[in-house]
């Protein structure tokens, strides 16, 4: 029995209410319990969170690795999505 | 589409293989446009074989410092001469311990893993900073330790969280947070020696003259005779040469160790007018190559109580294992998510 038997976990952390929950890093534990307990002692050893969220890394899908891939591309060329597209006359105010 | 898990343990044959690849250029080229306009490479990205070989080398042996570090200090702990001190130097210890465990998961991360870096750890195949393999003698070192040792690794770590790899540099920004405790505690131990009885000032002042050139030797070799360094700063790896750190080190040392009331043991070191900075004597670098070849004075006590604590663990991790597996057993099928979680 060694260490390579454990599951790799993804650890995320909320700091505070009303933040959402953050990648704070990863390991390894023999289940979700020990994860939790884990991640406890090895990240919010100061307070850094009063809540904790562990994923299974193997249950992250994640899109391919390249961040100018074409997977992103679409939004690339619609600037007509961001309010600074558009010119308004100077003076009107509200918008 | 790929799985996180994929780039953990399969990174290197997924997108670091050598082989003959028509793309293998522009991707060369990709990755060191990357480097120059200073972006972070990220665990999936493609990057040179040798690049991610000098990560896990780095990255494991700074990790086996870590846990290896724990030791010297630990040796310690039941003496600490007040509940004060022994709850510091408890939290400290076991800070160390994370830092390990934050920079062994950057190091899987290029696609090792945790056994395969202990293996070579317990088996002498990869090193730990030769600065372990000095004893504690004395309550003071456990000061001399967190001003020092602590405040070498600082020096040498906060241009770390700048570092070309995201996940090592991540894992430096915290630990860089929490080496500021250890550093402080440190200086707050020898200054309480040094204004203390006459023996409690001498024993810091031995304490310091033992620790110092070791700490020196901390940041490496001569950068002449260092066989990593070049390549490592035209990566951005490393921002700042061992000379260099080593000169920022003794430059802030100086008038802290005034202010402590305790001596450098160095006749050579004085303020340099001229250039603005300490000159200091000679490195005993023969020392230095000693220690590391396995020589120091505690080389092997401290493999050996490595090699002892991880097989003494053993029914540890067989017991949570077993306990997770009859677990899993009797829920098959049942949700067994954390309750609570919304959508982010």
């Amino acid at each position: 029995m060694t260490d390579t038997d454990w599951p790799l976990w993804e650890v995320f952390v909320r700091s505070r209410r009303g933040l959402s929950h953050t990648h704070a890093g990863s390991l390894h534990a023999p289940d979700a319990e020990l994860a939790l307990r884990n991640a406890r002692d090895l990240y919010t050893r100061r307070g850094e969170g009063v809540s904790i969220w562990v994923v299974p890394s193997a249950a992250i899908t994640a899109s391919s690795p390249d961040e100018k891939d074409p997977f992103f591309e679409p939004a690339a060329d619609k600037p007509y999505r961001h309010p600074t597209f558009y010119e308004i006359p100077e003076g009107v105010k509200h918008l | 589409m790929a799985t996180a898990a994929a780039h953990r343990t399969a990174g290197a044959p997924a997108y670091g293989a050598p082989h003959a690849d028509p793309d293998g250029d522009a991707r060369q080229r990709a990755f060191d446009a990357a480097v120059a306009a200073d972006e972070r490479v990220e665990p999936r990205d493609w990057m040179p074989d040798a690049y991610r070989a000098t990560l896990v080398r780095q990255i494991a042996q700074h990790a086996h410092s870590e846990i290896i570090g724990m030791q010297p200090e630990a040796n310690w702990i039941t003496r600490a001469p007040s509940l004060r001190r022994k709850a510091i130097l408890m939290a400290k210890v076991q800070d160390e311990a994370g830092h390990g465990l934050y920079l062994y998961s950057a190091a899987e991360t290029l696609g090792v893993s945790r056994d395969e870096l202990l293996d070579k750890l317990h088996s002498g195949r990869q090193k730990y900073s030769s600065i372990f393999n000095y004893p504690t003698l004395t309550w003071a070192d456990v000061g001399a330790i967190g001003w020092l040792v602590d405040g070498a690794a600082i020096t040498n770590q906060v241009p770390l969280c700048r570092c070309s790899y995201g996940p090592y540099a991540r894992a430096m920004v915290r630990v860089c947070k929490e080496e500021s405790f250890h550093q402080r505690q440190g200086y707050e131990l020898l200054l309480a020696l040094s204004r203390g009885t006459s023996e409690q000032h001498a024993m810091a002042q031995d304490a310091v003259d033992r620790w110092w050139w070791p700490s020196l030797m901390m940041f490496g070799p001569p950068d002449d005779a260092s066989q990593h360094s070049a390549q490592s700063m035209a990566w951005k790896i490393k921002r700042h040469s061992n000379d260099e750190l080593r000169q920022r080190f003794v430059d802030i040392c100086v008038p802290q160790a005034e202010s402590l009331g305790l001596t450098l043991p160095d006749p050579d070191l004085k303020w340099n007018e001229e250039h603005g900075r300490h000159d200091f004597g000679a490195i005993d670098w023969t020392e230095f190559w000693d220690v590391l070849k396995g020589n120091g004075p505690c080389n092997e006590q401290r493999l050996t109580q490595r090699r002892r604590a991880h097989d003494e663990g053993a029914w540890v991790r067989e017991a949570a294992a077993a306990h997770a597996a009859k677990h899993a057993a009797k829920h098959t099928g049942k949700h067994t998510g954390p309750t609570g979680v919304e959508q982010a």
